[in-house]
């Protein structure tokens, strides 16, 4: 390894970087834009769900609780009066469920009898237990409002995240993201442009070596990786709202750790695919869905079918997400973000270890 | 001295035989080329000497090292420089020049010195602060050779380092390489053009992987003295070709300008054809002597244009008024005029980014002139596109083939495309296999295809149609002369039918085949004349390089 060359690759990579307004593209606008699609567009939290209410009784009692159901900000009713009437609706999709008060209603009230029934659309499991667990809290308030008994007393706590918003949820996962587009997609384009253009066949007939020539390539995007973290966290915590409860220096490093298999894979793909389409879509493909699918971000590791849930180990992402998680909405828990690290730098070692096995000094 | 040895040397990618038992010596001092038509196995050969390829089998030894074992030993004593120069667009030259200078550890204190010399040979002083991406191939050209100078190596490897230049970059850049030989260095220098090889003092000849010859190009040519003949004659050149290329003991002939140049087997007098007026010795040439090599040119018959029906003389062809075209503010084609008579070879010739194509790409329709206007086929291009489209064949640079269609399939979609269809298409393919010799290939792929057999192909494409009036983008770039040969020879079998044909090309003996050039320049159209007469402005006996230099070199400067 010799330092001047070294510091020569790095300089040349740097001043591309600031000069190639893709790198700059993917490093910094389109953290903005994913963050804003994150915080804003997708979002689990239901609110104002079309709610049919079939009241079949006339007691006083009936419609009280019917208008319960009007009341709360989770559901917009539509009353009916028929069943018949409702189910047209449902399968249209225009009602997500509907909640049905039988005309037997204050007699069930004193038997004990299950009082109502509710009906959801089961294609939107999601959205469907939102409706099953609302009506249910609606009915338990609306009992114990009337000083009577209710059969099951639910009393729901969310820790950490104590409203449920899922941006606080999303905003720090989609850092992972976009730290996987930097270190993955950017690396394996840039390497891939070099063979394009046939500045590498230049780059190997000096006397450079591969180590220097693919530390040259890391080094920059390292950096820019982190400069990344940096902007995409300020946004996070100034304009969205999400905390950040543990350290700066905690983030940082978990950030470096992600970025070492991050950056690896790039060269993984590079040293196989000469060209930056193939480049690109083996990156997506191998980098950016991974993060976005099998890490956590999304749909939780614990709800997948056991074969998928073993593939997640091999996610890089999936601890810097579970990192992320604990930083920003826990604070340190070096217990936990220890063994995240361990397991990302492990992960980069093999990355870098079939990096420079594969990357040789020659056309062939 | 000997700087580099190759001994048995093979090499093989997948199937293809890149190199076969290549056995040679190069001088230290010397400026030897490496010389061959493309894939004749230059490249393999000069990325192998530059230790990025091992040989399957055989050794080599550059500046006394084996590539192999000690490649960062050798990168020290090296420079390269690969195809495409090998510059980062998005620096400047100065950060070029610099980051190779620290790549190759050139001593700080050697630094300022060094790059002021290399900024002064190359005289891109000026524009040290321009970023490689915005300077003209020759400039680019020069710095790709700085950066491989940086430190002074003992082997200086240059492939392909003058293909789309313009002639006078082209000139400066020989001044340079023949100032390095004389400081000892070994420069070798792989080209394509057969011209360029009778400049260098020794060659190697390649040809399909093996090596033809090697040593002095004298010795090669002068196998030929007293064999090589210009005639002079009263009837039409194509039809002389044609002629003397039938006669007993011609080995090769070609069109050079008006007149026709023939090469005798040994012992023959030169033919005695009755329209010929004069019979003038003329020296021989190293393209003369690579076709001798390899066994003589082919015959003159066009079997492809025997079966083509009469075309009807019509005037004026083509004719474009100020035609003009911008990119932002670069202007690609400027205020281009000309005509194309019915039944003409028009050739357009220039460099590089000079606009030829730009200017084929406006007159076929496939790229809308800023202004001015284009009638091609009677048909005013800007109203009529289609109705010209379907008058005109078209064959691209690189050929558009279909590489997952088989040869059959091409020739059936381009057919449909041209809206043949039942007896008649089948009826046309079948007589363009025939012309063109594709029957034992129709099945297989055309990237499987030599280069000749593509190039043929794509023609066979381009006429599906019988069109009147050819297109033909660089059609010949690189292919070996024999191929060449062949390929002209169904041209001229074309424009003897009527055909009127517009080529573009970078190659200036290919300009000796029509019956006009203009000379494409920055945008313009700096001459238009027949090929005589453009060698003639440039003085006696001057050769159409020659002729293009004079007339740039009379051209106000930027």
């Amino acid at each position: 390894m010799n330092s001047r060359r070294l510091l020569a690759l790095v300089s040349k990579e740097s001043l591309q970087i600031v000069r190639d307004p893709s790198a700059i593209l993917i490093a910094f606008v389109l953290p903005v834009l994913l963050l804003f699609l994150f915080a804003y567009a997708v979002s689990l939290d239901i609110r104002q769900v079309h709610l049919g209410v079939v009241l079949q009784s006339d007691s006083a009692r009936a419609q009280s609780l019917a208008a319960d159901f009007s009341g709360t900000p989770y559901f917009r009713v539509v009353p009916v009066r028929h069943r018949k009437e409702v189910t047209p609706l449902l399968v249209s999709g225009e009602l997500k469920g509907y909640v049905l008060i039988p005309a037997d209603f204050d007699r069930r009230l004193f038997r004990g009898d299950p009082l109502i029934q509710v009906i959801t659309d089961g294609t939107q499991p999601n959205t469907a237990n939102f409706v099953a667990g609302y009506t249910r809290g609606v009915l338990v308030n609306w009992l114990s409002d009337h000083g009577l008994q209710a059969p099951i007393r639910l009393d729901a706590r969310f820790w950490f995240n104590p409203e449920v918003e899922t941006r606080k949820f999303l905003v720090p996962g989609a850092i992972a993201i976009i730290m996987t587009m930097i270190g993955t997609l950017l690396t394996a384009l840039v390497v891939a442009r070099e063979w394009e253009r046939g500045t590498m066949e230049a780059l190997l007939s000096t006397p450079a070596r591969i180590p220097e020539i693919l530390l040259g390539k890391l080094l920059p995007y390292f950096g820019l990786g982190l400069v990344a973290t940096m902007g995409s966290t300020l946004l996070a915590i100034h304009i969205f709202d999400v905390p950040l409860r543990g350290s700066w220096a905690a983030l940082l490093l978990v950030s470096s750790c992600f970025l070492v298999p991050a950056l690896g894979q790039g060269l993984v793909i590079s040293a196989l695919a000469r060209n930056q389409f193939i480049a690109a879509q083996a990156a997506l493909f191998s980098g950016f869905l991974p993060a976005f699918l099998l890490s956590g971000f999304l749909f939780e590791i614990d709800a997948m079918p056991a074969p998928i849930r073993w593939l997640t180990h091999i996610v890089p992402a999936r601890y810097f997400i579970e990192s992320l998680h604990s930083v920003f909405l826990v604070g340190d828990v070096w217990s936990l973000l220890l063994q995240d690290m361990f397991a990302m730098l492990g992960l980069g070692t093999v990355m870098f270890v079939i990096a420079r096995v594969k990357t040789r000094k020659s056309l062939e | 001295m000997t700087a580099i040895v190759l001994e048995n040397l093979s090499k093989t990618f997948g199937k293809t035989l890149a190199l076969q038992d290549i056995s040679g010596q190069i001088a230290a001092g010397r400026l030897t080329g490496l010389v061959g038509p493309d894939g004749a196995g230059k490249t393999t050969l000069i990325r192998m000497m530059a230790g990025l390829l091992g040989p399957d089998e055989g050794s080599l030894r550059v500046a006394g090292l084996d590539p192999v074992t000690q490649g960062s030993a050798l990168a020290e004593s090296v420079g390269y420089m690969p195809q495409r120069f090998g510059l980062y667009e998005d620096l400047t030259v100065l950060e070029n020049l610099r980051l190779y200078a620290e790549l190759r550890g050139l001593a700080r204190a050697d630094y300022r010195h060094t790059l002021d010399r290399l900024l002064e040979f190359t005289r891109l002083g000026p524009f040290t602060d321009r970023l490689a991406g915005r300077l003209s191939g020759g400039m680019k050209q020069k710095l790709g050779l700085a950066c491989s100078l940086v430190t002074t190596p003992d082997v200086l490897l240059l492939d392909e380092p003058g293909v789309g230049v313009d002639p006078v970059s082209r000139q400066d850049l020989w001044r340079m390489v023949q100032a390095l030989t004389g400081e000892g260095m070994a420069v070798i220098w792989a080209t394509a053009y057969l011209e360029e090889a009778e400049q260098c003092e020794d060659v190697l000849l390649l040809n399909e992987g093996q090596l033809r010859f090697a040593g002095r190009p004298k010795e090669l040519t002068s196998r030929l003295e007293g064999r090589c003949f210009s005639l002079c004659g009263s009837s039409d050149k194509r039809a002389l070709l044609a002629q003397v290329l039938t006669a007993p003991g011609v080995r090769d002939g070609t069109i050079e300008g008006d007149r026709i140049r023939v090469v005798m087997d040994a012992g023959c007098p030169a033919p005695d054809i009755e329209s010929v007026n004069a019979v003038i010795p003329v020296s021989p040439r190293f393209e003369d002597a690579f076709i001798d090599l390899l066994g003589g040119g082919p015959g003159g018959q066009s079997p492809l244009a025997d079966q083509m029906p009469e075309v009807a003389s019509m005037g004026d062809v083509v004719s474009c008024q100020n035609l003009t075209r911008r990119f932002g503010d670069f202007v690609a084609a400027d205020s281009v005029i000309f005509r194309v008579r019915s039944g003409e070879i028009l050739g357009l010739l220039g460099p590089n980014g000079a606009g030829k194509s730009t200017t084929f790409k406006m007159l076929c329709g496939l790229l809308k002139p800023s202004s001015g206007e284009a009638i091609v086929a009677g048909k005013d291009l800007s109203r009529f596109a289609t109705d010209a489209k379907l008058r005109l064949g078209y064959m691209a640079q690189k050929f558009s083939l279909y590489g997952l269609l088989s040869v059959r399939q091409n020739l059936a979609f381009y057919a449909g495309v041209y809206g043949l269809r039942g007896r008649e298409k089948k009826e046309r393919i079948r007589q363009m296999v025939d012309g063109l010799q594709l029957d034992s290939l129709l099945d297989s792929a055309p990237d499987q295809l030599s280069l000749g057999f593509k190039q043929r192909l794509a023609l066979a494409c381009a006429l599906m149609h019988r069109p009147p009036i050819l297109f033909l983008d660089e059609p010949t770039s690189g292919v070996d002369p024999i191929t060449r040969r062949e390929f002209w020879t169904h041209i001229n079998g074309l424009v003897a039918k009527g055909v009127t044909v517009l080529v573009t090309t970078h190659f200036m003996d290919e300009a000796e085949y029509c019956d006009r050039v203009a000379l494409m320049h920055r945008g313009r159209i700096i001459a238009l004349d027949s090929p005589d007469r453009l060698k003639a402005r440039a003085g006696q006996g001057a050769s159409m390089e020659q002729a293009f230099i004079h007339l740039i070199e009379a051209e106000p400067d930027e």
